[in-house]
């Protein structure tokens, strides 16, 4: 059974969640991939401030496809979230407490989601038609040349995910791994 | 000689770049359907059965199955006998992924420049591989080939004392190493022999049988079952959660090779394997 989990999340929420928990998350995400990142993690270098308020909130790394005529969005399922550890302790430190995406995570991040206490889900990958019909809402609202890359505002519902690493240092990778190696 | 037209071509190759990227093969509902009768973890079955809701939502609502609509690479068998009248067979196959991937609503993925990464906005260049075959037909093979199995892809050189086991343990490690990354369960294609580049392109070549069609040669059909076996006994799972699918098939092309050299390229593949040919 999946637990049903609103977002941003509630500290309370947050100790709840164990590795390998499978959820269903409604409430609101922001998206940023590789590109929105870099320049997240440049305009903080910089002293700037970002164009979102990340206190609290939840990131999902994924490129969408363009959105057909009456459609909300196109396919978006997660990309791999590796590919972000470079920019995530920083961003974990100013406050985000949550990241869907799919893939392994650096001893940094892991370390990080430890101390700051939030955690990672992964979705399903390559199941991005589904994923597309717990988007109910979409709004680009920051770096729009970025075009499949830009940060945008979703509104979800019942999009499923699973907890890889939790508050605890637990690591659903490394469990499953282990259960089920023969 | 047969002519071909440039625009038939165009055509063909739009439309083979839309229904790969929203009608998964039979071969992976297929696959995935006997591994929902096998996989050991409850999560793992959980996730393969919402790769086939998946794939019946993409159908339905004809949007592509993966937001990550990938690289267009083509294996073409051009036969001797025909001709392509009104350009060059590379940029037809181009000007056809520029009209499918903006027809379709397909994501653009590719950039210009490696360091710079400006996207060319229309999800060209291709990358076209051409065989010549006997015959006056233009076949042509296309994938989409996301980046996320394709980042976890490698190629080694191993010695020719390295042997049978070594290869194998080589692609196990390779397997291991991808873990969740590259979206399992995998389809695991193999190049060995050839060279350097070929070795690789025997890799990729190997992902365009279908699953479940074994090698024609019974030794490297053996082969890639004990692999199979062997893979699906790691652990990893669907989605890298923990399970006994890892993999849903595995593919090997071989070749000859120099004398000093044994290499050995191993080029993952996502459960999304979207493979479609059409024969002009
Ligand atoms: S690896 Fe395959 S299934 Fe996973 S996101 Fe990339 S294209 Fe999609």
């Amino acid at each position: 059974m999946a637990k049903n989990i609103t977002l941003p999340l509630e500290r309370e929420t947050i100790k709840d969640l164990r590795a390998g928990d499978r959820v269903h998350l409604s409430g609101t995400v922001y998206t940023a991939r590789d590109a929105a990142h870099k320049r997240m993690f440049e305009t903080i270098e910089q002293g700037g401030d970002l164009p979102i308020d990340i206190q609290g909130q939840v990131i999902y790394y994924v490129g969408p496809t363009p959105a057909k005529p009456g459609q909300v969005i196109g396919s978006a399922g997660p990309t791999t979230s590796g590919r972000m550890d470079k920019y995530t302790p920083k961003l974990l430190e100013m406050g985000l407490k949550g990241m869907i995406g799919k893939g392994y995570r650096n001893e940094e991040v892991k370390q990080a989601i430890i101390e700051q206490e939030a955690v990672y889900f992964a979705a399903v990958g390559g199941s991005a038609a589904l994923i597309s019909k717990a988007i109910k809402e979409v709004e680009v609202i920051a770096y729009a040349d970025l075009a499949t890359e830009a940060i945008r505002k979703m509104t979800i519902e019942h999009f499923p995910a699973i907890v890889i690493h939790d508050i605890y240092g637990g690591d659903q990778y490394e469990a499953g791994v282990k259960q089920f190696r023969e | 000689m047969r002519i071909i037209q440039y625009n038939d071509i165009v055509e063909q190759v739009s439309i083979l770049c839309q229904e790969a990227n929203v009608e998964l093969g039979e071969d992976v509902m297929n696959a995935f359907q006997q591994a929902l009768q096998t996989e050991k973890s409850e999560t793992g079955r959980v996730v393969i059965e919402q790769l086939m809701e998946n794939a019946e939502v993409a159908v339905k609502e004809y949007m592509p199955m993966c937001q990550d609509t990938g690289t267009a690479v083509f294996i073409v068998e051009m036969g001797q006998e025909c001709l392509i009248a009104g350009g060059t067979l590379t940029d037809a196959i181009n000007e056809g992924v520029r009209e499918g991937y903006e027809a379709g609503h397909l994501r653009h993925s590719i950039v210009k420049d490696p360091l710079g990464r400006k996207n060319t906005g229309d999800n060209t260049p291709a990358i076209v591989h051409i065989e010549y075959v006997a015959g006056d037909s233009l076949t042509l093979h296309m994938t989409a080939k996301g980046g996320g199995a394709e980042n976890m892809s490698d190629l080694k050189m191993l010695k020719p004392s390295d042997g049978l086991e070594g290869i194998k343990q080589y692609i196990l490690d390779v397997v291991k190493v991808a873990g969740p990354n590259a979206c399992p369960p995998l389809v695991v294609g193999i190049g060995i022999g050839g060279n350097f580049e070929r070795c690789a392109y025997l890799a990729k070549k190997s992902l365009f049988r279908p699953i479940g069609e074994r090698h024609r040669e019974a030794e490297v059909a053996d082969l890639e079952e004990d692999l199979m076996a062997e893979i699906n006994r790691l652990g990893i799972g669907p989605q890298g959660m923990g399970g006994s699918t890892t993999a849903l098939d595995v593919k090997i092309e071989v070749e000859a090779c120099h004398i000093a050299s044994l290499p050995v390229a191993v080029n993952l593949n996502c459960h999304a394997s979207r493979h479609k040919q059409v024969v002009l």
